[in-house]
């Protein structure tokens, strides 16, 4: 198979064939770890549907009850660590990505959903809210998004007790549009609703721990010893 | 769906990948032949054939006695061995620095007005009466059995030209060690490519030629400041061979700062563009064996490659750091010292993984080039330096060098 002028295309056959045997498992086995990252989303969203349905047939069964039955326990800790992987893989994967867009629209409802059930539970209990819905919008109209994006993970943070609801203003989910509407929101992003007040524009830390005087008792509280 | 920038690195990846397994198989296809060959080498040969050895110095007052000397320890009969000091107008101290050697018996001075280290060849070529030639940059050294090593592949009545291994004399500062995993890949590859008959360099350091090279195809030419490429494509096109004698070492002195590495580099690059694009008649075609088929079109590609996929991973860097700071700047620099592994964020794009698999071919070709070219498999700073820094710094001098070739602006030898 080698000529006189030293090819061996034997060589170059079986070079090639490797090559694309190398690139064709890096391929299996990159979709067999995105497949299993966005069944891992799923059971997440799954998980906190159920934790909803819950709390929300609990707190239907215990509406005449008194506030102790229904407390805050009854909320899905898992909202949090559901945006951190969604966010990471709108990052890997493009927000265009379709199977990114209908996660991310699950995950908007189980917000709404778990919003509105926390609203009830405060009013039962005649505590206020302590939440954050934001609203950004990944075009370049938002320029000051990701900075907000990067202090209210930070709030996160500091303040585990604070539920933080993030939305696409862009969203094409009719429940998204609606509660757009109904909150009066207005497309000057980044917009902010805290205690129904809503606040547009860039806001640092220090402005919402204003905004929510709350969140410093509860500093003072985890910091100082229990005894 | 991967957007075209991803496609494009695909398409780059994707012949790296196949390059790398190309020159791998044909290293595992003549492992055994190497070993032979290092003992083959080893035995002296019954006939020396005359050799004249010419160095062309152009204000070399500092290291041309030096590089003689090397030349003068050569384990070589004294009655074969000819050097020929052909100074190229110098203006400095060069021609009475080797008037210490105008009484050698084996050493002629020649002095000329300055045309570029070509012109030097040449006049040396003009005054040859010997078998073999050669040249030797006045600052490079010869170890003492390179030109014996040498003589043994000429034993073979179908070479034409033996290329030596080069090394770099005493490197220590971070940027010649860098230059140093740089030097020994280069022994390896070209080995590689001996076995492809496909050397496409026959570098300037003690290159050996048979007298017949030059008799049939001319002397030397400018070629862009790169005449040791020229001469091997237009060896490589009349169908002479070129073997690599990797146990010959030559020394050379490695750029001290980064602005003299630069310019050698851009230097390089350039003239292999042009060298490239003289002979491109030659990318293709069968006719020319591997050197067509598979060696110059790559070396092309992997100047783009290497441009394109550096490009892309500085400005990757770049983003984040800017995103990095844009978010220390705006809820300022927290350290969690908590660590949870999560698989999830373990990045599995296939842009990754293709990345890495690359990246291990890269490196078991430099520790098997290390092992060639110092005997021994060890990973040092010099790797780490490499790997890490490489990427950062090549694209530097091959931008440079494709800018200069489109806008044809001269790149000057110094």
């Amino acid at each position: 198979m080698q000529n006189s002028n030293g090819i061996n295309w034997k060589k170059y056959f079986f070079s090639f064939v490797i090559t694309a045997v190398i690139f064709f498992t890096a391929i299996l086995i990159s979709n067999y770890f995105s497949q299993k990252k966005t069944e891992d989303i799923r059971n997440i969203q799954d998980k906190i549907a159920i934790d909803i349905l819950s709390s929300e047939t609990q707190f239907a069964l215990l509406e005449e009850s008194s506030c102790n039955d229904v407390g805050a326990g009854t909320l899905s800790t898992e909202l949090s660590e559901l945006e951190n992987k969604l966010t990471y893989t709108e990052n890997q994967r493009g927000f265009d990505d379709p199977e990114v867009q209908i996660l991310k629209k699950y995950y908007f409802l189980l917000e709404i959903k778990d919003y509105l059930l926390m609203n009830k539970i405060s009013e039962k209990c005649k505590k206020t809210p302590l939440s954050v819905v934001y609203f950004y919008s990944n075009d370049k109209r938002c320029t000051e998004c990701e900075k907000e994006g990067f202090v209210l993970t930070r709030l996160r943070e500091l303040y585990p007790e604070l539920r933080v609801y993030s939305f696409d203003y862009d969203a094409d989910l009719s429940a998204v549009k609606t509660f757009i509407r109904i909150n009066n929101i207005e497309d000057r992003l980044p917009a902010i609703i805290i205690k129904s007040k809503t606040y547009y524009g860039f806001r640092d830390i220090e402005d919402l721990e204003k905004a929510v005087p709350e969140l410093t008792k509860l500093k003072i509280a985890t910091s100082t010893p229990l005894n | 769906m991967p957007d075209i920038s991803n496609l494009i690195t695909y398409f780059f990846l994707f012949l790296s990948l196949n390059f790398e397994i190309f020159i791998l198989i044909t290293y595992f296809e003549n492992r055994e032949k190497i070993e032979k060959e290092e003992k083959w080498a080893m035995i002296k040969p019954k006939n020396y054939p005359s050799v004249t050895i010419i160095i062309p110095c152009w204000n070399e007052e500092t290291t041309v006695s030096q590089t003689v000397h090397s030349l003068l320890n050569l384990d070589y009969p004294q009655n074969k061995l000819k050097i020929m000091i052909v100074d190229d107008g110098s203006k400095d101290k060069t021609w009475f620095v080797i008037q210490k050697f105008k009484n050698h018996p084996q050493v002629e001075l020649h002095k000329k007005e300055n045309g570029g280290k070509y012109t030097a060849l040449n006049y040396g070529l003009s005054k040859l009466t010997s078998d073999l030639v050669g040249c030797l940059d006045a600052d490079s050294y010869v170890h003492k059995d390179a030109l014996r090593q040498i003589v043994t592949y000429f034993q073979d009545k179908e070479i034409m030209a033996v290329a030596p291994s080069i090394k770099l004399w005493q490197p220590k500062t971070f940027l010649q060690l860098l230059q140093k995993v740089e030097y020994g890949f280069g022994v390896f590859t070209r080995k590689m490519y001996h076995y492809m008959q496909a050397i496409y360099i026959t570098p300037g350091p003690f290159s050996i030629f048979r007298r017949e090279v030059f008799q049939n195809l001319g002397p030397y030419r400018h070629a862009h400041n790169t005449e040791d490429i020229e001469i091997a494509l237009r060896m490589q096109k009349n169908g002479y061979k070129i073997a690599h004698a990797h146990k010959a070492i030559v020394y050379t002195v490695p750029p001290k700062t980064v602005p003299k590495l630069l310019r050698q580099r851009v230097r390089w690059s350039y003239g292999f563009i042009k060298n490239a694009t003289d002979y491109r008649d030659m990318i293709f075609r069968k006719k020319y064996g591997n050197v067509g088929m598979i060696i110059l079109p790559m070396a092309c590609l992997s100047l783009l490659s290497v441009l394109f996929v550096s490009i892309s991973f500085i400005v990757n860097f770049l983003y984040n750091i800017f995103v990095w700071l844009v978010k220390v700047g705006t809820v300022g620099l927290n350290f969690n010292l908590s660590f949870n592994f999560d698989w999830f964020y373990l990045n599995t794009e296939l842009l990754v993984l293709i990345g890495i698999i690359v990246t291990l071919g890269s490196t078991i070709m430099i520790l098997m080039s290390k092992k060639m070219s110092e005997g021994k498999l060890d990973i040092g700073m010099d790797l780490v330096y490499y790997l890490g820094l490489y990427m950062f710094i090549a694209p530097i001098w091959m931008g440079r060098a494709v800018f200069n070739a489109i806008f044809s602006v001269k790149t000057p030898w110094r």
